[in-house]
C-alpha cells in the first residue's frame, strides 16, 4: 500500500509535474464540456480545423515575443477566435461544399504556421512543442491563465445552457422561439476556440481532438441526459489527464500522446461494454 | 382597443409584437417566394380563422413547407406580406412550427420532458431556468397529448407516433396559438394517426389555430373544417367539397392523381407519397 502512494506521490514532488497535472485536468474538464457540443453538432472537423488553423498565430506571438508565454496565449487566441468565425462565416457563404472550405482555410493556414515556425533557430524543438504540446513546460502563469479562461468558459456554458440545447437539438425551433440563434451559434464557436488555446501546451494543436470529442464520445454512450453526458465526459477527461500524465512519466512517453491514448483506451471500453449500447450488449442481445 | 397577450413577463431579448385582436390571426397578402430565380409560391392572399383546422395539401414540391416558414418567419418573403395579428410572424413566439421527424436527431441526449421544456425557452428569456410553472406547464403539455407517463424517456425510445405527439406537446408548453404541423400523420399506422387527431380535438377545444401539411386528400377531407390545395399557387381554400372538384385537383397533381367514380361519391387516389419536400 505504502508503494502504491510512493507511486502516485513521486511525480508530484517535481514542481513541473504537479503544475502539468494541475493544467492537463483543467484543460480535461474545459475540453470534455465544449466537446459535447463538438460530438452532438457533429463538428469534430470543424475542430480540427481549428485547432490547426491557429499555427500561424502562435507562431507570430512566438517570433515576436521571443517565446514570451503569455503573448503567445493572446495571439493563440486572437487568431482561434479569428478562425472560428472565418471559418463559420465561409461555410455559410462558400461556392464549394461546407467540409471543402473548411478544409482549405485549415491547411492553408497550418502550411502559413509551418512556414513562419520554419524561420526559426530552434525550428524542429518549437515545433514537435506547439504539434504535440509541451505539458511539463506549464508556468505558474500558464497556470492561471488556463484557470481564468477555462472558468469563463464554464460560465458561459451555465449561462446559455438551455440556449445551447435548443440550437444544438432544433434549429428552426430557435428561430421560432425567436432566439439570436446566429449570435448563440458565434459564440459557441468562440468557446471551441478558447477551449483549443487552453489546451494547446498541453496537447498541442495535433492531437487537440483526441481531447475534445473522444471524452465526449465515450459519454455519449454511457448517459442519455446532456448534463450527465457533459458530467461523465468531464471526469473522463479528467481522468485520461492524470492517468495519461502518470503513463508518461513512468513509460516515457510523449504526455499529450498518453492523455490522448488513456481517453481512446476509455473510449474502445464504453464501445464494448456501454450498458445497452456497447458491441458485448449488442452481440449477446442477438445471440439470445 | 388592442390587448397585449404577451407582454407578462419582461423577456431580455427581441422584439414582441402585442396582438392587434381585431386582425386575423393569420393573413397572407400577395405572398410570392423565389429562391434561386425560381418561384416556390406565388401570389398567395388568405386568411386563417382563430380556432380553425386547416388542411394544406398538395403534391411534392407544392411548397407546403415553405408556406409554413414563410409564416412562421423564419424564411422572408420575396414579395408580399405575412401577418399575425397585425404584425410580421418574426415578432412572435405564439406561432409554433411542428417539424417533420425526420429534421431531429433522436438519439440526442434529452429526455421527452427536456424537449417539451425546450419550448418555454423562449418566454424564459435568457439567463433564467425553468421554475415550478415551467414545469406545471410541461406535464400538463404532456397530459394534453397523453404522455406525462413517458416524461422520463430518452427520446430515441419513443415511437414515431409518440415523437410527433412529443413536438405537439412543445407547441402546447410554448402557449402557442398558431401551430404549423409539417406532415405529422406521415408514415404513421392508422392507431397512431388516431392518436394524433385527439389530440387535434383537444387543441379544437383549447381554441388554437392549426394548419396541417398532408398527403392524404382522403383523411383532409374528411376531418378538417377547411381544406387549401396547394401547387406553388393557391388553387383554393374552402370546404373540401368546394375544393377538392376534379378540375381542382387536376390543376395541382396533373396526371398524378386518379378519380375513381363511386355510388357514394368520388374516390382520389393519389401516387404522390410522403417525401422529398
Amino acid at each position: 500500500m505504502t508503494h502504491i502512494f510512493q507511486l502516485l506521490l513521486e511525480p508530484l514532488s517535481y514542481a513541473f509535474m504537479a503544475r502539468g497535472l494541475i493544467a492537463a485536468i483543467m484543460v480535461g474538464v474545459v475540453c470534455a464540456l465544449v466537446g459535447t457540443y463538438v460530438v452532438l453538432r457533429g463538428m469534430a472537423f470543424f475542430g480540427d480545423a481549428l485547432a490547426h488553423a491557429i499555427l500561424p498565430g502562435v507562431a507570430v506571438g512566438y517570433l515576436v515575443s521571443g517565446g514570451a508565454r503569455a503573448s503567445l496565449f493572446g495571439w493563440a487566441l486572437l487568431t482561434a477566435v479569428l478562425a472560428a468565425l472565418g471559418i463559420g462565416a465561409i461555410s455559410k457563404g462558400a461556392q464549394v461544399k461546407e467540409d471543402t472550405a473548411i478544409g482549405i482555410v485549415f491547411v492553408g493556414m497550418f502550411a502559413l504556421g509551418i512556414a513562419l515556425i520554419s524561420t526559426m533557430r530552434s525550428y524542429t524543438v518549437d515545433l514537435v512543442h506547439f504539434l504535440f504540446g509541451d505539458v511539463l513546460g506549464v508556468s505558474q502563469g500558464d497556470l492561471l491563465l488556463t484557470a481564468v479562461f477555462g472558468l469563463l468558459v464554464i460560465v458561459t456554458i451555465a449561462a446559455f445552457y438551455k440556449e445551447f440545447m435548443v440550437i444544438s437539438f432544433d434549429p428552426t425551433l430557435a428561430e421560432t422561439l425567436r432566439l439570436p440563434s446566429v449570435w448563440l451559434h458565434y459564440l459557441l464557436l468562440v468557446l471551441i476556440a478558447v477551449a483549443i488555446v487552453v489546451s494547446l501546451q498541453t496537447v498541442g494543436v495535433a492531437l487537440m481532438l483526441g481531447m475534445l470529442v473522444t471524452p465526449a464520445a465515450t459519454a455519449y454512450l454511457l448517459t442519455r441526459r446532456l448534463l450527465p453526458m457533459m458530467g461523465v465526459a468531464a471526469l473522463i477527461g479528467t481522468l485520461s489527464s492524470i492517468i495519461g500524465l502518470y503513463l508518461s512519466f513512468y513509460v516515457s512517453i510523449a504526455s499529450g500522446a498518453a492523455i490522448v491514448l488513456v481517453c481512446t483506451a476509455f473510449f474502445l471500453l464504453a464501445a464494448l461494454f456501454a450498458p445497452g449500447r456497447g458491441w458485448v450488449w449488442q452481440w449477446r442481445r442477438q445471440a439470445a | 382597443m388592442p390587448i397585449d397577450t404577451l407582454r407578462r413577463r419582461p423577456v431580455l431579448i427581441g422584439r414582441r409584437e402585442t396582438h392587434l385582436l381585431d386582425q386575423p390571426i393569420l393573413a397572407l397578402a400577395g405572398v410570392s417566394a423565389r429562391y434561386n430565380g425560381h418561384y416556390a409560391l406565388e401570389d398567395l392572399s388568405f386568411e386563417l380563422i382563430a380556432g380553425e383546422q386547416v388542411a394544406v395539401v398538395g403534391p411534392n414540391g407544392a411548397g407546403k413547407s415553405t408556406l409554413f416558414k414563410l409564416i412562421a418567419g423564419v424564411l422572408p418573403a420575396s414579395s408580399g406580406q405575412v401577418t399575425v395579428y397585425g404584425s410580421q410572424p418574426g415578432g412572435h413566439i405564439c406561432i409554433a412550427y411542428v417539424p417533420q421527424r425526420s429534421q431531429v436527431d433522436w438519439s440526442f441526449p434529452v429526455s421527452v420532458a427536456d424537449v417539451v421544456m425546450m419550448g418555454r425557452v423562449g418566454k424564459l428569456g435568457l439567463f433564467r431556468r425553468p421554475g415550478r410553472k415551467d414545469w406545471d406547464l410541461v406535464h400538463q403539455s404532456l397530459a394534453v397529448v397523453g404522455m406525462d407517463n413517458l416524461a422520463g424517456r430518452q427520446i430515441g425510445e419513443l415511437s414515431g407516433g409518440q415523437q410527433q405527439r412529443v413536438f405537439i406537446a412543445r407547441a402546447l408548453a410554448q402557449e402557442a396559438e398558431l401551430m404549423l404541423m409539417d406532415e405529422p400523420l406521415t408514415g404513421l399506422d392508422v392507431p397512431s394517426q388516431q392518436d394524433i387527431f385527439e389530440v387535434l380535438a383537444a387543441l379544437r377545444a383549447r381554441g388554437v389555430t392549426v394548419m396541417i401539411a398532408t398527403h392524404d386528400l382522403n383523411l383532409a377531407a374528411e376531418r378538417f373544417d377547411r381544406v387549401m390545395l396547394l401547387n406553388r399557387r393557391l388553387l383554393g381554400l374552402g370546404v373540401p367539397s368546394l375544393v377538392f372538384t376534379p378540375e381542382h385537383l387536376l390543376a395541382a397533381y396533373g396526371g398524378h392523381i386518379h378519380m375513381i367514380e363511386t355510388t357514394t361519391g368520388t374516390m382520389v387516389l393519389s401516387d404522390t407519397c410522403c417525401d422529398g419536400e
